[in-house]
């Protein structure tokens, strides 16, 4: 570094220096960055093991540096759950989308946080089904329009969107459950400590974590970047909330 | 020191894992094998092995993907309606190339069907059952004995070849009860260096996948998978004769088919007909090229296979014979098991 | 020597288990052995039954379409095995349950009042399948006596031990019966 200047900013080592797949503007990349540097602030590279689902993060284990399994279409909770019995000491995450986690994979969902299993759910939320071209997801909003929604969703026939973190904050054995987004860097300066919040309680055993992202799709929005920062703030977050849905009681941390 | 049991199939089969150094056991109940994991949950506080009830066979599957990543020497048991839902991870387990026993007491479909013993679930088992081109390792136990020895088998197997193993038993032998010697337990110390225990500075990343999207990579792995089914298919057939050397009529059968049939053998020895029976006991590798020698010799008149079923292992029977001899069926449906005397006579009215 | 016997009845009066005390003496002997049982709904209230087969060689067919013996505690059992059991076999029928006899006469029959000697004898219906236990083995002495104390002994979980001498006063029972 040339003299005078300072270091401010630098990639994680945990996260390597290859060019990413996912769109412009897409929250994706983001959240890997948070969630590589939370590990290498931890120094948990050596014991952290990831689950990637079928979704645009299915190739999230070419960008980090941790071991990492890929899982069939919703079965993350399961492999997850498999993994972290077996290796009880390890960090383990999964990091799926809404397809995977909502709708073929809710039933795994469900029952790894009604077991509480101790792993760290990091749910990527953005309404839509972005890696198969803009399908309609089970979290795409009340008249959203996507390719199979072309008139807008509709409830009499297709249901709400399913609010996730709303419901596995139900379960007694979910320990943390956050939503949270990266339109602002405050926003994205609060992902990156919910993340490292949830590896903290996962890492005392206290039960299931779940991170939720209200994440954004440009281009199965069919907007521009900052288009997409507007509609999270309009029309996501009003029926998406950020915040804590439920955290560990004082004594237990 | 080896002991001498009277034991159920199922719990057999439960107690063999344990000793073959069980780590993990994942599944759901379903008749006619819940005994398993009734054991296992039995037995549970005296061993350090992990055992989920899974909300799923599809969860249970799919958790022995993860565990099996992780290392470990995993086990799930089912039945047949239970086994479709299990395919989908059948085929990630086997393009990732993951150690895993599965265990199919095959009950009477199709759907729902009935919880009596069948045979029903042996295209699904040997031709693959998943999508794509696969195959994994099936043994095809015919007593309560053989529960147990297989399970050392299929792990051993398992391990060997980094690729899922399959008893495919019947509700029959899961129920039974038969004396059964049970080895002394197994140390299992694992090595794979390939599983995902978090990454150490000495070495890459670990990447358990069966994404391979661009179509060169994919078919590299396919062929890797080849490679290995070919090797498999050199090493591993095991099969048995028995009273094959003079006989004009063979009957093959497996699993409990092949005790009734050995039973018909008997009774067609009493009376003056030279019949034996070829029981194979890897269904995949199938034993065709010992089949095909039988059936070069000049004394053999017909082959008949014997299944509790309308008619699968037959196929693989006529092709390894290849139109040498007449190849005939015999089989009863919906879980019935067909007794040695209609065995016999089925048999006979071949001639 | 190959014996192939089958045991049936409604589900809860024992049969099961008398089945798999013989098996497991026999076992104790150092003989083959196999138990196959009826499984599913039946064992719900509906009939039970086992195929027990005992032999000095190892036994190729657990499933078997005739039987040496056949012992039935109830009518529809009678009525589903007395033409299976082979000629000059053995048929035992518990007649305090079974208002219609078996009408064979080309095999030895033995009816035994085992509900009755069970509740007024000795107090407690349960142990009835162990007086037909005790009856079949004075008949055909596929094993001994002692080898079914030992069975009891080993088969039946601590809790149950205190009725082991009832269930031996049962077996000796039967035994005098024939």
């Amino acid at each position: 570094m040339k003299k005078g200047y300072e270091l401010i900013y630098k990639r994680p080592k945990t996260l390597l220096s290859k060019r990413m797949h996912y769109c412009p503007g897409c929250f994706h990349s983001t959240v890997h960055k948070m969630l590589m540097e939370v590990v290498e602030e931890m120094d948990i590279q050596e014991k952290t093991i990831g689950v990637c689902p079928v979704g645009c993060s299915v190739f999230a284990y070419d960008y980090l540096d941790v071991d990492m399994q890929e899982a069939a279409h919703g079965r993350a909770a399961a492999v997850a759950t498999g993994i972290k019995r077996m290796l009880p000491d390890r960090i383990v995450f999964s990091y799926q989308g809404d397809g995977d986690l909502a709708a073929i994979g809710t039933a795994e969902t469900i029952h790894a946080c009604n077991r509480g299993e101790n792993f760290t759910f990091i749910f990527i939320n953005n309404g839509i089904y972005g890696m198969t071209g803009g399908q309609m997801a089970p979290t795409t909003l009340e008249g959203q329009k996507t390719t199979t929604s072309p008139y807008g969703r509709k409830p009499d026939t297709a249901g709400m969107p399913i609010k996730m973190a709303e419901i596995v904050s139900l379960f007694e054995r979910v320990a943390y459950v956050e939503r949270v987004s990266c339109n602002t860097p405050a926003n994205a300066r609060k992902t990156k400590r919910a993340i490292r919040k949830a590896f903290e309680f996962q890492m005392q055993g206290l039960g299931t974590t779940f991170i939720e992202v209200a994440s954004n799709c440009p281009s199965g929005w069919k907007c521009t970047p900052e288009e997409s920062l507007n509609w999270l703030k309009e029309h996501v977050f009003p029926y998406f909330p950020l915040g804590v849905f439920k955290e560990p009681a004082k004594e237990k941390v | 020191m080896a002991e001498i049991k009277l034991m159920k199939g199922n719990e057999a089969l439960a107690e063999a894992a344990i000793r073959a150094g069980l780590q993990g056991y994942f599944g759901y109940p379903i008749t006619p094998q819940s005994e398993v994991i009734e054991y296992l949950a039995v037995q549970e506080p005296k061993h350090d092995y992990v055992l989920i009830q899974a909300e799923s066979e599809l969860a249970a599957v799919n958790m022995l993907y993860g565990s099996s990543g992780a290392g470990a020497r995993v086990m799930t048991t089912t039945s047949s309606p239970g086994f479709t839902l299990m395919q989908e991870g059948i085929s990630y387990l086997a393009c990732t190339e993951l150690p895993c026993v599965l265990v199919n007491v095959v009950r009477g479909g199709p759907g729902l069907g009935t919880i009596q013993a069948s045979q029903g679930d042996y295209f699904q088992a040997v031709k693959g059952g998943g999508h794509g081109d696969y195959h994994i390792i099936v043994l095809g136990p015919n007593s309560v004995q053989e529960m147990v020895d297989h399970i050392f088998l299929a792990f051993e197997l398992a391990d060997k070849y980094c690729n899922p193993v399959m008893l495919l038993a019947d509700g029959a032998i899961g129920q039974m009860m038969e004396k059964v010697t049970l080895p002394e337990p197994i140390p299992y110390k694992p090595n794979k260096p390939w599983a995902t225990t978090g990454k150490t500075p000495d070495r890459k990343r670990n990447i358990l996948t069966s994404l391979f999207i661009e179509s060169e990579e994919m078919e590299k792995r396919n062929l890797r998978l080849q490679e290995k089914f070919k090797k498999i298919t050199q090493n591993e057939i095991q099969y048995e004769e028995y009273q094959t050397d003079d006989a004009e009529i063979i009957v093959v059968a497996f699993g409990l088919c092949s005790r009734i049939s050995k039973r018909a053998v008997d009774i067609g020895r009493e009376s003056g007909i030279k019949m034996g029976l070829f029981r194979p006991i890897t269904l995949w590798p199938f034993p065709l090229k010992q089949l095909e020698e039988i059936a070069s010799r000049k004394n053999v008149k017909f082959f008949i296979s014997i299944e509790m079923n309308a008619g699968q292992m037959v196929e693989d029977v006529k092709l390894a014979v290849c139109g040498k001899k007449p190849v005939h069926f015999f089989g009863r449906l919906g879980g019935i098991v067909p007794t040695p005397d209609e065995t016999f006579n089925a048999i006979k009215s071949k001639i | 020597m190959l014996q192939e016997m089958i045991f049936a009845g409604f589900g809860g009066q024992g049969v099961l288990s008398m089945g798999t005390l013989l098996a497991y003496a026999a076992m104790k002997e150092g003989k083959e052995v196999s138990w196959m049982p009826s499984y599913g709904p039946e064992m719900r209230g509906g009939t039970a039954n086992c195929i027990v087969n005992i032999s000095d060689q190892p036994i190729s067919s657990p499933i078997v379409s005739e039987y040496d013996v056949a012992v039935v505690l109830n009518q529809p059992s009678l009525k589903k095995f007395e033409s299976r059991v082979k000629k000059d076999g053995i048929l035992i029928w518990e007649s305090t349950n079974i208002k219609e006899p078996p009408t064979r006469t080309d095999i030895n029959v033995y009816g035994l009042p085992a509900i009755d000697k069970a509740t007024h004898e000795l107090k407690n219906v349960k142990v009835m399948n162990m007086i037909v236990l005790g009856a079949l083995v004075k008949i055909n002495k596929i094993v001994k006596k002692e080898s079914l104390l030992i069975a009891l002994r080993e088969t039946l979980p601590e809790r149950h031990h205190h009725l082991i001498p009832l269930n031996k006063k049962a077996i000796e029972m039967g035994m005098k019966l024939i």
